[in-house]
């Protein structure tokens, strides 16, 4: 058994029922005059939730890109499974009209977070996360730099590509998931405020902010 | 950099992302394997090789609960699965070895008799008894649908033992096709008659009067 890493919280509606955090009725509690709708592909149809194979087959890619974007490839196999074993032991208790993908992707986010928590853990620097994800897996900034092909074109590519990649790193957490949601995952706005919990406005303006420091980073 | 420059750049995704498709389908595979193995999901299923094509299995903590057939739509049979008994159902080849084991040895002749637990939970209590009557005959062996009808203590009669029969929902294991009629018909046969005759035959149970 890996350990439950979930948050218990109290339904104030129902106060003897204990809810996991990562169940989509707390998603609709954030914000209870805008349940999140569901798309087309994400629509649980009839008395409960698809068979979990299929919510797994349907969101595996949207969950992997973002959280390789997020937490880097020596992270996001982690992130992945314990995403998808907290979606399974909430999975019997989805309302009948959950928004699947975007309660998936909410877990992804705490998951992600966490992650990033535990790198920040001991007030370093945030500039310096990259640093430390680079030491924790695969050659560092400086060997890779070293290492580059002589093509100058691609080269260039490749260092705005990190250069990017870098700054997206170093947004602060909500307007990180928020740029990586809408990016990468392809969530429209209301969807992004769900998951990460806020409003449809301050989704967009998270969005905002993190789009115009990503611009000054690679100007 | 233009803004629209920037949204295509984060939409090809991370640097180090070569296959998502490919390894994302990888860390899922992952997941429904552990989910089995550590006991998180309630259901797991896998295709198995057959004569008749392939066959899907599914299986409880308790035991097989679910033989399909080929024509049978893999989706909602999943589905009625997920309704009737738990959504938390993973594809999880491992999990099913024994069952594809046994039935491999079944279909080529080397095992008379299926050493699996069951999960009875899809059957209804008149289905229990005359499936239990059912998974009692021997192999090579046939009862007909009266004599299984007597014996399941049916007021219903005949009738009602062929609609439980037909409603199997673990056949070849629960050998639904060793009733025959009482004439020495071959009856009826929810995976059709041509397969009935095939396993009668593989039994060696198809004597000339049957063909």
């Amino acid at each position: 058994m890996a350990p439950r890493s979930e948050t218990i919280s109290r339904s104030r509606g129902r106060p003897r029922s204990i809810i996991v955090s990562d169940q989509p009725s707390a998603l609709a509690a954030t914000k209870p005059t805008q349940p999140p709708r569901s798309g087309p592909r994400t629509t649980v149809a009839g008395d409960g939730p698809p068979p979990f194979q299929r919510f797994l087959d349907t969101h595996r890619e949207d969950v992997w890109r973002f959280l390789v974007a997020s937490v880097g490839r020596e992270n996001a196999d982690d992130c992945f499974q314990e995403t998808f074993v907290s979606a399974l032991r909430a999975y019997p208790r989805l309302r009948a009209d959950s928004n699947l993908r975007a309660w998936v992707l909410t877990i992804a986010h705490r998951k992600a977070l966490d992650v990033h928590r535990r790198h920040t853990r001991g007030a370093l620097p945030v500039a310096e996360i990259a640093a430390v994800v680079d030491r924790a897996g695969g050659p560092t900034e400086s060997e890779i730099r070293r290492r580059r092909p002589s093509n100058r074109s691609a080269s260039e590519t490749k260092e705005r590509d990190e250069t990017l990649w870098d700054a997206v790193h170093e947004l602060p957490p909500r307007q990180r998931s928020a740029i990586l949601l809408r990016y990468v995952a392809d969530l429209p706005h209301r969807d992004i405020a769900t998951t990460i919990g806020c409003s449809e406005e301050a989704a967009r303006r998270s969005l905002h902010e993190g789009l115009t420091k990503l611009r000054k980073a690679i100007a | 950099m233009t803004q629209e420059k920037i949204e295509q750049l984060l939409r090809r995704g991370a640097p180090d992302l070569q296959d998502a498709g490919g390894e994302a389908v990888a860390a899922a595979r992952r997941v429904s394997e552990r989910a089995a193995e550590e006991g998180f999901a309630d259901i797991s299923y896998a295709p198995v090789d057959s004569p008749f094509g392939t066959l899907h299995a599914a299986s409880t903590k308790r035991g097989l609960v679910r033989v399909a057939f080929p024509e049978e739509s893999i989706e909602s049979v999943l589905e009625r699965l997920a309704r009737r008994l738990s959504p938390r159902i993973v594809e999880a080849p491992a999990s099913l070895d024994p069952v594809k084991r046994e039935l491999d040895e079944y279909f080529a002749g080397r095992r008379r008799a299926f050493d699996l637990a069951l999960d009875w939970s899809l059957i209804g209590p008149f289905g229990r008894r005359v499936l239990r009557m059912t998974a009692a005959i021997p192999y090579g062996g046939h009862l007909s649908y009266a004599e299984i009808a007597a014996e399941a203590g049916s007021p219903r009669g005949a009738r009602a033992a062929g609609n439980a029969l037909g409603a199997n929902p673990i056949p070849i294991v629960i050998p639904c096709h060793r009733v025959l009629r009482s004439g020495g018909a071959l009856g009826g046969y929810g995976g059709g008659l041509d397969r009935k005759r095939y396993l009668l035959e593989l039994e060696g149970a198809l004597t000339p009067q049957l063909r």
